[in-house]
């Protein structure tokens, strides 16, 4: 029962949080705001995790394939494939479902306890949409970008950790990289990272914004944001896969 | 005016406010007055209907609150000002910044308007430096400070002031109860302040209401409270040494 009322609060929540900004120049800057602080201070990390992330892939494939029948280049086109279908687009978002998750629900949570949401709500403001449709609309605008530059960092990690291990030439995995692409994937990684990007910032977010007591339960609320959405992510993963890819 | 009708209110089964009802009379400074944990802060928060009452009505200058659809409180809030207990500052923003949110969000002035509006009301509560802090930065007393400044800004017809001068020093209290007496009688707003200073209570205590286990205990002002013979009132009143002299002064005579 308890998990009904828990998601009626969540799509009441929604509804709060999507009507029409206020005033639109906060907005704007409210925007600018978080497409920085949530999108492009995660760039450091994304970059480091997906630049290893294609190494360990490319020079795992390379070690398996043991049987003279497979030719070199399927490690470049299995590195492609594996980058663009999942490692970038889920792990990633993952990855993000932490470090932004927690940030929106602490934040948000802080200001709760601190009843800076009810003074917002005093002075007439809208608080749901003021303080989150920035953030979820952020994370929808910045997130493609970042997925892109982790999924070519992946393939960059792959071929210069590939060619230091030995395991592959330059040559072999550019073809690979190359060889039956489906531009398709493409799209699905993104689709994939929007619908990520809406669930972790949306999520997170609801944890904070209806946190109850003091710095205790910030922290639960910000621990829940992270598991919720994490969990979430993985399901949507599935159902996604399996509408899109089958 | 607000009128408060047989509002009750509690928190899982535990009675806080039981059957209250009063009128909050406009160009006044009705204070709420009571020992810690009589009521004033909830009772104050259905008013502005942060809490939904479980019984009763809150009607502002007639009109329906407490039932109203959150678009029609939205429309009404805009007249409020509030300071909370705790400041509730915006601590993302400077001193400056939240002052002027207000302003930004709901006034149509220009820039220039609006600095010299945020100047104006940082000096009415003595503030006339740490502009740029933030705050974190800043004391206790000064955070009370600050939000007064922004709950005056909108020029509100409602003020609601929770323990408006807890944690300032007694002159910087005075200035603080003076202004909110001012703004009261200038702008013939109505203000409701909860306190259990005293000396508040005797320097503007235009109406008062004693508030006593989340029930109205006692009602009138800085004159009558002093002489009324109401056993719970006299002990709040005279609980401090200095007013017990006082009154054994004032029979001596
Ligand atoms: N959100 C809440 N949930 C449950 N109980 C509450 C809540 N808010 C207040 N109470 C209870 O209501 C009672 C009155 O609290 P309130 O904050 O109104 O006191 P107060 O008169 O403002 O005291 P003080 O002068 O110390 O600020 C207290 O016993 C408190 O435990
Ligand atoms: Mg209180």
């Amino acid at each position: 029962m308890k998990v009904f009322e828990t998601l009626g609060k969540y799509f009441l929540f929604i509804g709060i949080v999507f009507s029409r900004p206020q005033q639109w120049k906060r907005f704007w800057k409210q925007f600018f705001f978080e497409v920085n602080s949530l999108g492009i201070n995660s760039l450091p990390i994304i970059m480091i995790i997906s630049l290893f992330m294609g190494a360990a892939l490319t020079i795992q494939t390379a070690y398996n394939i043991t049987s003279p029948f497979i030719p070199l280049y399927a490690v470049g086109l299995a590195t492609r494939d594996s980058i663009l279908l999942e490692f970038s687009p889920t792990i990633i978002s993952l990855i993000l479902a932490g470090k932004v998750g927690s940030s929106i629900a602490s934040e948000l949570g802080m200001m709760r306890v601190t009843e800076q949401i009810d003074a917002l709500e005093i002075m007439g403001v809208n608080s749901g949409s003021f303080l989150v449709l920035p953030k979820i609309l952020a994370a929808i605008f910045i997130n493609p970008f970042l997925i892109v530059i982790s999924m070519f960092l992946g393939m960059a990690g792959g071929l210069i950790f590939g060619l230091l291990a030995g395991v592959v030439s330059t040559h072999e995995f550019v073809y690979g990289l190359q060889y039956a692409f489906v531009p398709f994937y493409v799209s699905y990684a993104l689709i994939k990272t929007v619908v990520f990007a809406f669930l972790i910032t949306s999520i997170s977010a609801f944890f904070g914004y209806y946190a109850e007591g003091g710095a205790l339960e910030v922290g639960v609320s910000s621990t829940k944001a992270v598991v919720y959405s994490s969990i979430i992510l993985l399901l949507a993963n599935y159902l996604l896969t399996q509408m899109m890819l089958s | 005016m607000i009128e408060v009708q047989h509002i009750s209110k509690s928190f899982s089964g535990r009675k806080i406010l039981d059957d209250v009802s009063l009128v909050f009379e406009t160009g006044k400074t009705n204070l709420v007055i009571g020992g810690s944990g009589s009521g004033k802060t909830v009772l104050m928060k259905c008013l502005v209907a942060l809490y939904t009452v479980d019984e009763g009505d809150i009607l502002y200058d007639g009109r329906q609150f407490s039932k109203s659809t959150e678009e029609d409180k939205r429309l009404l809030r805009k007249d409020f000002g509030m300071v909370f207990q705790g400041g509730a500052l915006f601590d993302s923003q400077t001193v400056w910044e939240n002052v002027a949110f207000p302003l930004q969000m709901f006034s149509s002035m220009h820039e220039s308007e609006i600095k010299d509006r945020v100047e104006f009301c940082l000096n009415r509560v003595n503030l006339n430096a740490a502009y740029q802090l933030y705050p974190s930065q800043i004391s206790g007393g000064m955070k009370k400070r600050v939000a007064i400044a922004r709950a005056i800004a909108l020029n509100p017809k409602y003020l609601f002031c929770d323990e408006p001068n807890s944690g300032l020093d007694p002159k910087t209290s005075i200035v603080i109860d003076n202004l909110i007496q001012e703004i009261t009688e200038e702008y013939n707003i109505t203000t409701v302040v909860n306190t259990h200073d005293m000396n508040s209570v005797l320097e503007i205590g235009q109406k008062i209401i004693y508030l006593n286990k989340g029930q109205k205990w006692w009602e009138g002002d800085k004159n009558s409270i002093l002489e009324t013979d109401n056993k719970e009132v006299n002990d709040f009143v005279y609980a401090s040494e200095l007013f017990q002299r006082i009154r054994k002064a004032s029979q001596k005579l």
